[in-house]
């Protein structure tokens, strides 16, 4: 150490001085901005609920169901997604689609979100481009484990992601979520 | 009968004053610490919709710590346990009695001097009750059944020591400079103007006893960067099988001795409730100019300095606290002993030195 350095009161008094002169400087911005001011800033928090940061383009958040133009699913059930899924998060039960261009439906489409690892795997795998994970929806948690199971009417309400980074649709409650 | 009202009055100020302020700072802790590290700090807590800059966050504290479990633990000492918090409180309650916060109250022909209680030894008194709130802490780490309360308490023990050794012989200066231990004799002779236009404030007259005594002060506060007694990330220190609000009164009998310590140096140090060239009778400034006020204004104001300036030495304990790292158990020690200690008995030799060519007592 530095001869100054042992006497420990210069460093302290230097130290002392770098954090009064942030909060002189944040106090003037915070009063600054309670005057009327747009652009000072005494903080660099961002008070979530209320404010948020957009978030990026390639986000992974809660998946929603694609929608033909007649509001069915365009999932055709070929259980894809479901094979290929690494934490097994995913249900399908298929049946007939009243078209017969199309081969199938999914009946059921259960997403267990307390499984999923958020991989983006069934996206990666869908051929007919029904899966997306672009909601911009993170705040899906439950008490219970029941809750956490979204079904296919619920992933089909979903809207994508708006172009400030808000999500666009409410966040879906599962009926099986008691808390 | 006038003597009952003003001494009820007294008491009732110092009581608001160090109780309030001890509150506050709960909120000031948070706010200021937030806005020095660019945050902006517990701003959630809303009556009806309005947050008021998270002031209603002391409240919500209280409201918690009161209906929180009050766990006792099975092995504890059912008397010294419920007892050690009150203890710790108390002493740091009543320290503030003998410090003046104004000078005398003029009512019809009667003089009454603005302090709880007006003692001869004040100094002492003050000194004496901050030490002896140690014996909370002391009862508290002992009484728990555990051995990292235990370790707790002895630290504070070692710390107190430390501290009011530092502390009692840093005083000697400002005692010897004014010949008095009564702190309104104190206060009074810092009201005199070193050549002509600078006031005789302790920090001018005794700048090394002021440091020695802050530092040494904010030891005794037990708060960081002397928090060893707790040491949160370590040991948990004294009150760590405390829940409820008898964990909270050892919090809040730590801001209280942090406003006992503010208002000790405003007192020895920063002139007290003297404010720069104002007198009995008005403000009389230094190149001639003479202003004539009020006796109640000039009481106001002096109680008002007293109340700034104590705000100003906690907001720069606090601004200690939350700059500088903790000090390892053996370096506050060796601070204490080999630092604090030698340097306030050369702070006495100085100060006789120079008491003795100048010509004896300067007040």
């Amino acid at each position: 150490m530095r001869f100054g350095q042992r006497f420990y009161l210069i460093e302290a008094v230097q130290g002392v001085l770098l954090t009064a002169g942030h909060f002189f400087r944040n106090m003037g911005a915070h009063v600054a901005r309670a005057l009327g001011s747009r652009t000072a800033r005494g903080a660099v928090t961002v008070q979530y609920p209320e404010e948020r940061r957009p978030y990026s383009p390639r986000l992974r958040s809660l998946h929603r169901l694609v929608r033909r133009e007649d509001g069915s699913p365009r999932c055709v059930a070929c259980m894809m997604c479901e094979t290929v899924c690494p934490a097994r998060c995913i249900y399908i039960v298929a049946t007939e689609h009243p078209n017969p261009e199309i081969e199938k439906v999914p009946e059921r489409f259960d997403i267990d979100l307390g499984k999923c690892v958020f991989c983006g795997y069934c996206v990666e795998a869908c051929p007919e481009d029904a899966i997306r994970m672009d909601t911009g929806i993170l705040e899906f948690s439950s008490y219970s484990r029941r809750g956490m199971i979204y079904t296919k009417e619920m992933l089909l309400s979903l809207e994508p992601v708006g172009p400030d980074g808000r999500p666009t649709s409410p966040v879906p409650i599962p009926a099986s979520r008691t808390v | 009968m006038l003597d009952v009202v003003v001494a009820i009055g007294c008491v009732t100020f110092v009581m608001m004053f160090v109780l309030n302020l001890g509150g506050l700072l709960t909120w000031v802790e948070r706010k200021q610490s937030a806005i020095m590290q660019d945050r902006i700090g517990a701003n959630r807590a809303s009556i009806l919709g309005f947050r008021v800059m998270g002031l209603f966050h002391p409240l919500a504290d209280a409201i918690k710590m009161l209906t929180k479990e009050d766990f006792r633990p099975a092995r504890a000492d059912r008397l010294l346990f419920g007892l050690a918090p009150f203890v710790s409180v108390f002493f740091a309650l009543v320290a503030f009695a003998s410090i003046p916060f104004g000078d005398t109250l003029r009512i019809g022909d009667r003089e009454f001097p603005l302090q709880a209680v007006t003692l001869n030894v004040g100094v002492l008194y003050v000194f004496a009750m901050l030490s002896l709130g140690v014996y909370g802490v002391m009862m508290a780490g002992w009484s728990s059944a555990n051995n990292y309360a235990l370790l707790g308490a002895q630290r504070a023990a070692a710390l107190m020591i430390t501290a009011e050794i530092a502390i009692g012989a840093s005083i000697v200066g400002v005692i010897m400079v004014h010949g008095s231990l009564n702190m309104q004799d104190i206060v009074r002779g810092q009201g005199r103007l070193l050549a002509g236009w600078l006031p005789a404030w302790g920090i001018l007259t005794q700048p090394l006893g002021f440091i020695l005594f802050l530092t040494a002060g904010i030891a005794a506060t037990k708060r960081i960067p002397f928090d060893m007694p707790e040491g949160e990330s370590e040991i948990i220190g004294y009150f760590v099988e405390y829940s409820g609000m008898k964990f909270g009164m050892f919090a809040m009998a730590d801001f209280l001795e942090t406003v006992v310590i503010a208002g000790m140096t405003t007192a020895l140090f920063l002139g007290g409730w003297q404010v720069p060239w104002l007198l009995a009778d008005g403000v009389h400034f230094p190149w001639g100019t003479t202003v004539a006020l009020p006796h109640l204004v000039v009481v106001g104001l002096q109680v008002g300095a007293f109340a700034v300036k104590v705000c100003v030495m906690i907001f720069v304990m606090m601004l200690v606290r939350w700059t500088l790292p903790r000090f390892r158990y053996d370096q506050a020690m060796r601070l204490g002993w080999l630092g604090l200690f030698p340097l306030s008995i050369l702070n006495i030799v100085l100060t006789g030195a120079v008491l003795l060519l100048i010509g004896g007592q300067a007040s």
